[in-house]
């Protein structure tokens, strides 16, 4: 039965998103339950594939709640994110209504009369039958509350991110027809971002600032142990020293979590126990996703397996 | 703990994280939630909710440990040790020494009991009390901190104490000398805790001043060691130009109403203007044509003025830099392609350090790079004027002038001086839109925002 009551205690979070096959550190944990506790969104950075979108699914998943992804690009706008009148709609219902329209008129005597009433019908046409809701406004919508996902924050265009503002800090939003629209429960937002330029300040003072780098090896070790189930302690222990002494070296992409657990289950269907350089050499292109980084690496190939089977002997 | 936390917010903006009110608030709830228990949790949470970036993030945790590792009050662990070495060797005369220290409480003063006992908790507080009613967080200078020190310890009562200490020479010479190593310790503990509280609290102003100096300091006569302060202090200069000139405002540049789109706009309602449609003023990017003497005095200004003028991409479309001493090269690719440094030093080995002819590397640029200048572009001329008694070339740069937007000549020599001895100045400016001085950071930085400032 998920847990949707208010978050106990750091410990849970911790252990709530190893439920959900994510392994979180002290820092990302603190983060979510902070969020939870003051209300606050958080703006997750960190270079590609080391789980920033997945740590809102991990959210969901436990909490047991809808998750609403809203994915960023350039041009990016208010009709595509926050909602839309549904024109067609109202345009087939005028027609429809026609008859009706021409009944109600038809007991007025002059213009100025039949300008009065319908006057009277108010806005019908604007009412929220007609909004289309976006992802924003769903998300405020939702009567459990939910998980916001707005992804890649840095690919939008910097007018986007002043849209946002009021919804981050106040959880509502202001449509001039219908007037002002609160959340019924808060939503838990997440923003990421991979640095693709400075987010402003205004949007950074809204949000607790998460950044997740590369985890350190015990946790990497965790982290495949929970994400690939059938690998072996020993291969585990290998691949993740490999990987650590990879990142030493000047790559254009490091190969990051996700990588690792794409590696580990490759090894896994390889049926590997050890690590050999032989099979290192062949699947390094699942690490490694430029041609130049592929080729600096192949020396280090040998060298790093040899330190990886080492530590494991000694550690 | 509250307090100590406003401290921590202040200690924070001195290591160059940006706290502002509105932050402080939620960094005091979230600490509120977390409880000030385990200190890892702690500094997560103030991470999390202060430091918006990566850079922040780790000059902020640097500034927690530092904030939260107080100097040990106690005294040196080696006093601890000769004491009890003493107690164990002398048993009976310390024990006598004890109690005659139990005997008379009511001779010494507060601050003296505290020391006797070894109590280090109380002896903490005392210290911390004394040092906020001193005002420790106000500290700013590194030559405030005796100032600060002997607040403090007057705080604490070293006056009594010091009376204290000349009765028990008198009456009790042991136990004298116990506090007389106890009182040392102390003033030990007392100035570095001063000295942490100036690394905190007091490296915001001290960098302020800094800056502030070597913002008005000559640029031709700055200290080796400070360069790299200055280039540092260049590129922030730049940061803020771009900031400054990169976003034009799109409301300025709306002109004219457009009759011939507007009535093409509105043709479906028989030309009744329901829509208007205006001119744009068009806006050029700057065009800069940069020609900087590189000869002995003027090096370095010229250094600093095309780290300026290349780190401005944003601002900047078009850009080309050309140097002289002698003849005059283009350095636009090495100022491209290096770094600074050593973009400078081949810049220096091909043409630097020469006698400056003005009126030959004027002919040279006249002779190859003449059609670089267009009616959008901007010449800048750096150089103190003095050609040596050789052809100043006026002509030419009558006809750079001609040819060109602006033409701005930047002097790194004071007014005073020009037109004395071999200074051409007088008759260069007869053909300048701009003549100013510029020897200083400052007035650097005014001279190319003034430049980049005509453009918008």
């Amino acid at each position: 039965m998920p847990d949707s009551r208010p978050l106990a205690s750091i410990e849970a979070v911790e252990s709530g998103l190893a439920s959900q096959g994510y392994i979180a550190s002290r820092q990302i944990a603190t983060a979510v339950y902070l969020s939870e506790q003051i209300a606050k969104p958080i703006l997750v950075e960190g270079p590609a594939g080391v789980g920033k979108t997945e740590l809102a699914k991990a959210i969901a998943g436990w909490r047991g709640l809808k998750m609403i992804r809203m994915q960023c690009y350039e041009g990016l706008d208010e009709a595509k994110a926050l909602y839309e009148w549904k024109y067609a709609k109202q345009l087939l219902y005028t027609q429809i209504l026609k008859d009706k329209l021409g009944e109600v008129l038809g007991g007025a005597q002059t213009l100025h009369d039949a300008l009065n009433q319908l006057h009277d019908f108010g806005d019908v046409f604007f009412s929220k039958e007609f909004v289309e809701p976006r992802p924003l406004l769903q998300a405020l919508e939702q009567p459990q509350g939910c998980v916001l996902l707005i992804d890649e924050i840095d690919k939008s265009d910097a007018e986007f991110e002043s849209l946002l503002l009021e919804i981050l800090s106040d959880f509502q939003v202001s449509i001039p027809e219908l007037g002002t629209i609160v959340a019924t429960v808060p939503p838990t937002v997440i923003l990421t971002s991979n640095s693709e330029r400075n987010l402003g300040d205004a949007l950074k003072r809204r949000c607790l600032h998460l950044h997740i780098g590369f985890p350190d090896s015990r946790l990497e070790e965790r982290i495949v142990e929970s994400r690939v189930p059938g690998i072996s302690k020993t291969l585990r222990k290998q691949l993740v020293g490999f990987i650590h002494s990879l990142r030493t070296l000047d790559l254009k992409k490091q190969p990051s979590v996700s990588e690792t657990i794409d590696w580990a289950r490759v090894l896994v269907l390889l049926q590997a126990s050890e690590l050999g350089h032989e099979m290192v050499k062949d699947t390094l292109n699942v690490l490694l996703k430029y041609e130049s980084d592929v080729e600096a690496a192949l020396p280090h190939v040998t060298t790093f397996v040899a330190n990886a089977n080492r530590q494991n002997v000694f550690g | 703990m509250r307090d100590n936390l406003h401290r921590f917010f202040r200690a924070a903006r001195g290591a160059g994280v940006h706290v502002s009110p509105a932050e402080s608030i939620d960094a005091m709830r979230a600490v509120a939630k977390v409880g000030f228990e385990e200190r890892s949790i702690l500094r997560d949470t103030l991470l999390l909710t202060l430091a918006k970036s990566e850079d922040e993030k780790k000059s902020l945790g640097a500034c927690f440990d530092l904030f939260f590792s107080q100097p040990e009050p106690s005294r040196p662990d080696d006093a601890n040790n000769d004491n009890r070495a003493a107690n164990e060797n002398q048993a009976p005369e310390s024990q006598s020494a004890q109690s005659a220290a139990g005997g008379h409480p009511q001779n010494l003063g507060p601050l003296a009991q505290i020391l006797l006992s070894q109590d280090t908790s109380e002896l903490a507080a005392s210290i911390a009390n004394a040092a906020s009613a001193a005002g420790l967080s106000d500290i700013r200078y590194f030559t405030q901190r005796g100032l600060f020190s002997s607040r403090i310890l007057e705080q604490m009562g070293i006056g009594r104490l010091n009376d204290d200490l000349d009765n028990l020479t008198a009456s009790n010479p042991a136990l004298a000398e116990r506090l007389t190593v106890a009182t040392d310790a102390l003033r030990e503990t007392v100035r570095q805790q001063v000295s942490q509280a100036l690394s905190l609290y007091g490296r915001e102003e001290a960098e302020n001043l800094r800056n502030e100096i070597l913002r008005n300091a000559p640029l031709s006569r700055i200290e080796p060691r400070q360069i790299e302060q200055m280039r540092a202090l260049i590129r922030q200069m730049a940061r803020r130009l771009r900031e400054r000139f990169s976003k034009p405002r799109k409301r300025q540049r709306r002109g004219h109403l457009d009759v011939r789109r507007t009535l093409r706009k509105n043709a479906a309602w028989g030309s009744v203007p329901f829509l208007t449609a205006w001119k744009r003023k068009h806006r050029d990017k700057p065009k800069i044509v940069a020609i900087c003497d590189v000869s002995g005095s003027v090096a370095r200004v010229s250094d600093f003025f095309l780290l300026l003028i290349h780190s401005l991409h944003e601002v900047v479309s078009d850009v080309r830099s050309f140097a002289f001493s002698g003849h005059l090269v283009e350095v636009s690719d090495i100022l491209e392609s290096k770094s600074a440094e050593e973009a400078m030093r081949d810049i220096m080995s091909t043409v630097g350090f020469g006698s400056s002819d003005y009126g030959s590397s004027f002919a040279d640029f006249e002779r190859q790079w003449m059609e670089s200048v267009t009616p959008q572009t901007t010449v800048i001329v750096l150089g103190d004027a003095r050609s040596n008694n050789l052809d100043p070339g006026a002509d030419i740069l009558r006809r750079i002038s001609e040819r060109s937007k602006r033409l701005v000549w930047l002097n790194p020599e004071g007014r005073m001086t020009w037109g004395w001895g071999d200074s051409e100045m007088p008759r260069y400016a007869t053909f300048c839109n701009v003549v100013r001085q510029c020897a200083t950071a400052q007035q650097l930085e005014r001279a190319v925002s003034d430049i980049v400032a005509t453009y918008q």
